[in-house]
């Protein structure tokens, strides 16, 4: 019995313990999304086909997902997947977790837990299709082997095995025990594209239902028998500490429990309930040492990006012949320089973590984008071994890359590690939320093109100057001073983050600076600006040479036939070649990302007063295989949402090293009524596998701020919108 | 102990003065259903029925409420998802990380009751709550399609499946023949 089937039945007997006490969801239970745990208690008792199927007896299939699902639709996604080369019945398909700690006992056997950069399915469509095929060819043999006769004569559909010439059938349930003792297969061939059934269907979430009724279970509503709540403020400004507490007021309070030192820099409050942990921890008294960041403000970053405008210190991202030569000896130059703001993920759940201590074990309930990575942070924290911790992912309420780090990991651990015995729930204020940002980096970029003398680019320089993800997060990954994320859509030509422009001479470099405000990965990441960079600009030289936005886009794009695809399929479902209709301004842009093709066109319209009404999106989508159309399009438009909300009226600011901003009513974010229209046009030109969840972010922005500019004549250089008035 | 008025059922709670609405259902009463997401009324993800009208339950103390007051949390829209409100919004798989949509629902089931056949103006200023996943324009077609639904039913017609809805508004395929 391997190690899952243990802990599996492990679980079936607390978690059926926990069921008739009539003790709360999430007991024990490991596979925490409430189908799951309605229903995968007792699919825990079946035996798995392999790793990523487990078969029950009446035929409900369990398929294993490995990454988070956290609104972008990857656990049915992933599910479409093994179902379509498992053959089963999508009706009975359900989807649970595995855990990071069976996952290290089993050398990895689910691959990288890791979601994000829009990996979900880009980066593991290979694996679980091998393993949706090899379960179907052992549950056939299976089949084959009772009826003794060749396995050829056998075939299957939805779940239901045949054997053609008797006329004998039976199905996955009936013969998933015998599956489960056959040796795994060694040749697994895939199904032709052509022959996808479930992939590419418009397949219905395996997750909403519980969405409307109230009764998905996310990290914070999470309760466990004896459970204490934690409040936590860390020092507001990055790099303090603690100086001193006065506790002994807030300790009188009914229902607290314990103040308590978290590492350093934060102090908790324990109590009974959330809201008093909460409430005394406003009261308390702290003294902070702030440390040498004390000072520090967004307009002293502002100084030193700007700085590495200019600077020699630059590492470069991509070349092309000799673009300063080209430039220094144009007949004429144009300049400009872009700048783009510290922004928070403010995912709707606040961040949180469960941890429950004892000298021998860790265990961790946590809404993740990487379970791996979680369960290696509650290993350092906890001061345990690997394997006497465990991490349960709990369905996320928004994750945009902040979920994907773990210092809220780390701090739950810290809390618990000082009460053994007792689970604490931690839950984050959205203030303190707002202040323990992992930020979107802040750069500027200065982009200079060389012209010749019939206004013919001869070269362009784009000197990127600020902040590094990898420098904050896995420095290990620097090479020679070189953080190559930095560079996303502005690379050479090749499967990833690639250029959509053809010039004469291209230089594309980075001046690394990084001011001390946490960065992480945000939902699109470098892509955002990088994308408003270069787009706004191609538009500049547009204006100044009279040239057409899309002609001129055409004519550099030639070389780029699945760029100039999408930006071409956008065009004609706008009906480019007409004029918008009276008062209404058009704007492009293109870029490529995490594996896809985007373009989009935005028209919008400015009232006397300087309003701006974006009224109607077109956005087209190369993603290569199109998985579920449906969810395609619900990334797109939610795309739109997080890009334009970061557009319009998003920025962290910093004073006396503090983030300035604390909540929504500060930190604004686009609403219904603001929403445009959009309209997805998927252009599936198979072949690859593109991520969908982040790329179209990157060209929101661009394609809004360039119809400003053909409405009003303004170029914003730099964001958000709210702090420019476009009053004519 | 004081008691309040939640789904139908008088429900004794234990809190500090000032304890916000919010915080009883989720801490006191279980009804985890109901969200935290800023706790000044910004983002309406706590949102709750007061009487029929949508109420954002961060600000609101429980001690304000009488047991006069009808409070209408998630979980008591239906025992099991069958609303018209929750079909549209299933049929249409509106939600994404879907956290937002216990408020989502409750304010646009306090708008239908107001306006059983809202303008597109209309939703644009009763759903005032924030989603960062960006489902509002499901939001805004699952409004239509549950108003069409309401009327439907009003003049005696039988509720149409999830499947059916989701098939017809947005193409969408429910294997399983809708959940409900």
């Amino acid at each position: 019995m391997n190690a899952a089937v243990k802990a599996s039945r492990r679980t079936f007997l607390k978690g059926s313990a926990a069921t008739t006490t009539g003790l709360v969801i999430g007991f024990y239970v490991p596979f925490l999304n409430k189908q799951a745990i309605a229903q995968g208690i007792t699919a825990s008792i079946a035996p798995e086909v392999n790793a990523w199927v487990v078969v029950r007896p009446d035929d409900k299939v369990v398929i294993r997902v490995a990454r988070s699902e956290m609104g972008q639709g990857t656990l049915t996604g992933l599910a479409q997947m093994v179902a379509e080369e498992l053959e089963c019945d999508w009706a009975k398909v359900m989807t649970e977790y595995p855990t990071p700690g069976q996952s290290l006992a089993r050398q990895r056997v689910w691959g990288n837990f890791s979601t994000g950069g829009s990996q979900g399915i880009r980066g593991s469509h290979d694996y679980v299709r091998k393993g949706g095929a090899a379960a179907r060819m052992v549950l056939i043999q299976a089949a084959a082997e009772e009826w003794k006769v060749p396995v050829g004569e056998c075939s299957v559909s939805k779940g239901v095995i045949t054997h053609g010439p008797s006329k004998r059938s039976t199905t996955y349930g009936k013969v998933a025990n015998a599956a489960a003792k056959l040796p795994p297969p060694k040749d697994i061939p895939l199904k032709d594209p052509k022959d996808w059934k479930v992939i590419g269907k418009r397949l219905a979430r395996l997750d909403t239902v519980d969405k409307t009724t109230g009764k998905q279970v996310y990290g914070m509503d999470l309760k466990l028998p004896g459970m204490l709540n934690a409040a936590v403020k860390d020092s507001p400004v990055f790099g303090g500490k603690v100086k001193s507490v006065d506790d002994a007021a807030v300790l009188k309070r009914p229902g607290v429990v314990k103040v308590l030192r978290v590492g350093d820099s934060a102090v908790a409050v324990v109590a009974d309930t959330w809201w008093r942990a909460k409430t005394a921890l406003d009261a308390l008294k702290i003294e902070w040492d702030e440390g040498p960041n004390a000072k520090l403000s967004s307009a002293s970053f502002g100084e030193i990006l700007k700085a590495g405008l200019d600077a020699k210190d630059a590492v470069v991202g991509n070349s092309v012949g000799d673009a300063p030569a080209a430039i220094a000896s144009a007949a004429r130059k144009i300049e400009a320089v872009y700048s783009y703001p510290h922004q928070n993920h403010a995912c709707m759940e606040v961040m949180n973590a469960t941890v429950k201590w004892t000298p021998e074990k860790c265990e961790v309930w946590v809404p993740t984008q990487n379970g791996e990575a979680a369960h290696a942070a509650a290993t350092d924290a906890s001061g345990l071994p690997a394997a006497q911790c465990e991490v349960y992912k709990i369905h996320l309420g928004g994750g945009f890359g902040r979920r994907g780090a773990t210092d809220y990991v780390r701090q739950a651990v810290g809390i618990a590690k000082q009460m053994p015995g007792t689970p604490i729930k931690m839950i984050w204020s959205r203030e303190e939320d707002m202040a323990q940002g992992r930020f979107h980096p802040v750069t500027q970029c200065k982009l200079v093109a060389g012209l010749d003398d019939k206004g013919e680019i001869t070269g362009l320089h784009m000197r990127i100057s600020g902040q590094s993800i990898l420098a904050g997060v896995a420095p290990q990954n620097i090479r020679d001073g070189k953080d190559p994320v930095v560079f996303q859509g502005l690379n050479p030509p090749g499967p990833e983050a690639s250029i959509g422009y053809t010039f004469p001479t291209l230089l594309v470099d980075h001046a690394m600076r990084n001011p001390s405000t946490p960065v992480g990965f945000w939902r699109g990441v470098n892509l955002n600006q990088n994308t408003i960079y270069l787009e706004s600009f191609i538009d500049e030289i547009a204006v100044a040479t009279k040239q057409e936005p899309l002609a001129l886009r055409r004519k550099l794009m030639k070389n780029h036939p699945k760029h100039l695809a999408v930006l071409n399929a956008v065009a004609e479902k706008i009906g480019y070649d007409k004029p918008a209709p009276t008062g209404v301004f058009r704007g492009l842009a293109q870029t490529m990302g995490f594996g896809s093709y985007v373009a989009a066109c935005a028209e919008i319209s400015i009232s006397k007063e300087g309003a701006l009404k974006i009224h109607r999106i077109v956005a087209a989508t190369d993603c290569g295989n199109a998985v579920n159309p449906q969810q395609i399009e619900a990334q797109v438009e939610g795309s739109f949402v997080y890009g334009l909300s970061a557009a319009l009226y998003q920025e962290c600011t910093m004073k006396d090293g503090r983030i300035e901003q604390s909540n929504f009513a500060d930190y604004p974010t686009l609403r219904l009524a603001d929403m445009p229209k959009v309209e997805t046009v998927i252009v599936a030109s198979g072949g690859f596998w593109g991520g969908v969840g982040e790329p179209t972010i990157a060209v929101a922005a661009p394609a809004v701020l360039n119809a400003i500019f053909a409405a009003t004549g303004k170029r914003i250089r730099d964001l958000p919108l709210k702090n420019h008035s476009l009053k004519a | 102990m004081p008691k309040l008025n939640v789904n139908g059922k008088m429900l004794d709670y234990a809190a500090d003065d000032g304890t916000p609405l919010l915080w009883v259902l989720r801490e006191q009463l279980g009804l985890t259903g109901t969200k935290y997401g800023c706790g000044i009324a910004q983002c309406g993800a706590c949102t709750v029925h007061i009487d029929g009208v949508a109420v954002r339950s961060c600000v609101m103390p429980a001690s304000a409420m009488t047991v006069k007051q009808k409070i209408t949390t998630i979980e008591g829209v239906s025992a099991d998802g069958s609303h018209p409100v929750q079909r549209a919004w299933q049929a249409l798989d509106v939600p994404q990380c879907g956290f937002c949509q216990s408020g989502m629902i409750m304010a646009a089931t306090s708008l239908l009751k107001e306006k059983p056949n809202p303008t597109d103006r209309d939703i644009d200023e009763a759903m005032t709550n924030i989603c960062r996943c960006g489902t509002y324009n499901r939001v805004r077609s699952a409004i239509h399609t549950a108003a069409k639904e309401m009327a439907a039913a009003k003049a005696g017609a039988k509720p149409k499946k999830v499947a059916e809805l989701g098939k017809s508004v947005m193409n969408i395929e429910h294997v399983a023949g809708g959940q409900v």
